[in-house]
């Protein structure tokens, strides 16, 4: 990569985190909208887009983000209050500068110019209907009165001025940044009309205007006119101030002077909030992954050399474990380094709930725990689709509508739960609502429907709620552009096997629902099974591995046929590994099952021979091997030759198209 | 987007007026003298011009005497960015249709800011 490419990467992941940052304090805005420090981060995070942006070719970011900074910018000098209507036209915009950032091509600039339109509209409306609403000068709880002192200004400017480039529009815009401005046009000075030079400048203006800023600064605006124009700038007492600007700003002069520090006083304690130092250091995630792989491999060479050293030589031995302790702590701790908390991934769903709530039009809070809880940089971004469909869901179908909740007793707001927690070698993310719950008999109902199961299928509670994630499925009664398309479910389903992680349902009627998702510390190494089939060797989860038995002498003779497990009166399928594999090599005379298990399914694997309990580094599979079912990765073993890695969702899936095969002929044969 | 010609005859003093401007949203067209300047003026209009007092060729005040004389160009601003501050030099320039200057060497802050003032 070169460095231009590489700092423009930097400025994007940057990018990324100023606008998380953004839209938290944003998010906080709509419930606080008067703390200055969030105001004051708003608009750091605004400034720093704009400001590496610009240093790194994203220009039109650029141009957007001093636009949005400048409508924003009355809400920072508490001329406007931060309003509803102004948040969601923030977020609106960020988002903008979002897809700016990540797709500069194929940005709209007229959705960005109508997205700055209603952020100045939300700032500027707010302005102008304040004092309309409160016509007795009762001063607005969040309209904080403006401090500073009153200015006259008087300025003509010279004749030339206009064709020489200077425009009192900016000038008179200038002084209304300053503070509140109130403008009248001069026109003593206007000839009759047949006398008039269209090129010169006739009109004076006054502006009275009510500023923080010094006398230096109001000069400042006419630097480059001043030599040939007319300016006076005198200070006004109160008593001056024409009634005018009184009835327009009337809740400044009842403000008493002693009001105003306090109100100034704000800022510099949110200044002071800036200095935290981090003692961190960023690192591209690539290198971390390298890292790992570099590790594992270690981790290999590693099992070999103990290999090696088992029964030789004292000294060797000595160092071999010597070697072995140091490797999985090396193993542990860059394992670590992958690790971040899950709170960042939380972080993102308020936003996300807040726009549902407002979509949908049920009032929502979002309630996180266990933030703090570590997960694999890598589970975590995969984590997020899955939880969007879940959240999703729960808002859409899990809530009812605030009159309903009323009716059965439950506040009108609902409360979508966040949590993660460790559990041994695993993380459960749960997401709760407070909602109806699941209606068991309608889920039936539909499935029914749908030919999704028998209409005389017996099922549990848990295998109704399974129906939810097959494809297809959907309750929802009316599709919505939330939920409802029946393409949700059944890809969580898909991703969180894909992370070798599990999901569970439980449903409470009239309480809420709770979508659990299981999920392992680490997709890089985990602890297998290994066995041997013909001259192959093979590596089944640990995890997923229920109990290994041996396959009866009977069973072992036949092949084809029932293949179905009578253990401990439960029938189990099973797949004969051999079969799969299409090994040439006798079987070995005494074959063993290995019975693997995923949520209610269960599925049991002929094998030749178990080897044991194998710490396994996954590689994945080439890109050739992308179409492979059966595998989910491939390891090195301590004797340096490969084993493949079973993929127990494919395989449990084979073992239960399988076992409806058989259903079906038996019934046939029946 | 606005645009901005930077008419100069030091390329670093064109980069940085192009490094400022550009990244604060304005596009940055370049010339090496009020000639090149004048050319690429007329060529396509801009809304700025910031432009050096001493070139070769031609110097900035004829620049924006020639400039002043084109219709699309009165009321267009010109800010000079020059090492002179010598106040008879400023008059002069004032009085050839100049909007505005910066002394060099300058701050990216300061430009900006100019280009902001009189620009918008």
């Amino acid at each position: 990569m070169s460095s231009i490419a590489e700092a423009t990467e930097i400025f994007r992941q940057e990018a990324s985190e100023l606008l998380e940052q953004l839209e938290q304090a944003l998010l906080d805005l709509h419930r606080q909208p008067d703390n200055r420090s969030l105001v004051d981060t708003a608009f750091r995070a605004l400034h720093t887009i704009k400001g590496s942006g610009a240093m790194f070719g994203f220009d039109a970011v650029a141009a957007f983000v001093h636009d949005f900074e400048t409508a924003f910018d009355r809400v920072r000098r508490g001329l406007s209050p931060c309003s509803p209507a102004l948040v969601a036209a923030a977020l609106e915009a960020r988002d903008h500068i979002r897809a700016l950032i990540e797709q500069p091509q194929a940005a709209d600039a007229a959705h960005g110019e109508s997205l700055l339109r209603a952020l100045r509209a939300a700032v500027e409306g707010e302005v102008a209907a304040t004092p309309a609403a409160t016509p007795d000068a009762s001063p607005g709880p969040i309209h904080g009165p403006t401090p500073g002192q009153d200015w006259r200004v008087r300025f003509h400017l010279g004749a030339e001025a206009l064709v020489n480039g200077a425009n009192p529009l900016l000038m008179l815009d200038e002084l209304h940044s300053l503070g509140t401005a109130q403008v009248t046009a001069l026109v003593d000075a206007v000839p009759p009309l047949d006398e008039i030079d269209p090129e010169s400048c006739h009109l004076g203006w006054e502006v009275l205007l009510r500023t923080e800023s010094p006398r230096a600064a109001i000069e400042e605006v006419f630097i480059f006119v001043s030599d040939d124009a007319r300016i006076e700038i005198t200070p006004m007492t109160t008593a001056e101030v024409p009634a005018a600007t009184t009835a327009e700003a009337a809740p400044i002069a009842a403000v008493p002077a002693a009001a105003t520090p306090a109100a100034v006083a704000e800022r510099p304690r949110a200044e002071a909030e800036i200095g935290r130092v981090g003692g961190s250091l960023r690192v591209q995630a690539e290198r971390l992954d390298e890292l790992m792989d570099r590790v594992g491999e270690l981790v290999i060479a590693q099992a070999r050399l103990s290999q090696l050293a088992v029964g030789g030589d004292t000294g060797l031995t000595t160092v071999a474990e010597e070697i072995g302790r140091l490797v999985s702590e090396l193993r542990d701790t860059t394992m670590g380094i992958r690790m971040l908390p899950i709170g960042s991934l939380f972080g993102r769903f308020r936003r996300l709930l807040h726009d549902l709530s407002r979509e949908l039009g049920k009032p929502v809070e979002l309630v996180t725990s266990g933030e703090e809880t570590e997960l694999d940089k890598t589970m975590i971004e995969r984590l997020a689709d899955p939880l969007v469909h879940l959240i999703r869901n729960a808002v859409d179908h899990g809530l009812e509508m605030p009159e309903a909740r009323r009716a059965a007793g439950k506040p009108a707001g609902g409360v979508i739960r966040l949590k993660a927690r460790h559990a041994g070698a695993e993380v459960l993310v749960t997401v709760s609502d407070d909602g109806r719950g699941l209606d068991a008999e309608r889920i039936r109902a539909k499935a029914l429907e749908q030919g999704l199961i028998a209409a005389e299928a017996r099922l549990s509670e848990s295998e109704i709620h399974q129906l939810l994630f097959q494809p297809g499925f959907s309750t929802a009664k009316e599709i919505s552009a939330i939920s409802g398309r029946g393409v949700g479910m059944d890809v969580v389903k898909r991703t969180i096997e894909q992370l070798r992680g599990g999901i569970e349902i439980a449903s409470r009627p009239g309480q809420g629902t709770d979508v659990t998702l299981r999920l392992p510390l680490t997709l890089a190494i985990i602890e297998g099974l290994l066995v041997r089939v013909g001259n192959g060797r093979y590596v089944i989860p640990l995890s997923a591995v229920e109990e290994c038995v041996e396959l009866p002498a009977g069973e072992a003779a036949r092949s084809g046929g029932y293949s179905l497990l009578n253990i401990r009166d439960a029938l189990v399928p099973f797949l004969r590994l051999r079969e799969m594999m299409h090994c040439a090599t006798p079987a070995d005379p005494h074959q063993k099952v290995v019975i693997i298990s995923a949520g209610d399914q269960r599925l049991g694997l002929v094998v030749d021979q178990i080897l044991g309990s194998h710490q396994t580094v996954i590689k994945s599979l080439s890109r050739l091997h992308a179409d492979v079912k059966t595998f989910s990765g491939a390891t090195i073993l301590g004797d340096g030759s490969v084993a493949l890695i079973l993929d127990v969702a494919q395989l449990l899936e084979i073992g239960q198209a399988e076992e409806e095969e058989l259903r079906n002929r038996s019934r046939q044969a029946a | 987007m606005k645009s901005v010609l930077t008419v100069d005859d030091s390329a670093s003093i064109r980069q940085m007026v192009r490094l400022t401007l550009s990244g604060s949203g304005y596009k940055v067209v370049e010339a090496e003298n009020g000639a090149e300047g004048l050319k690429q003026a007329k060529a396509a209009p801009v809304n700025m011009i910031v432009t050096d007092l001493n070139m070769p060729v031609m110097d900035g005040l004829t620049f924006i005497r020639e400039l002043r004389k084109l219709p699309a160009y009165k009321g267009v601003p010109i800010i000079f960015l020059t090492t002179e501050s010598d106040a008879a030099r400023k008059q002069e320039a004032k009085l050839a249709g100049a909007t505005g200057w910066i002394t060099k060497p300058f701050q990216q802050d300061q430009l900006l800011n100019v280009v902001r003032k009189v620009l918008g």
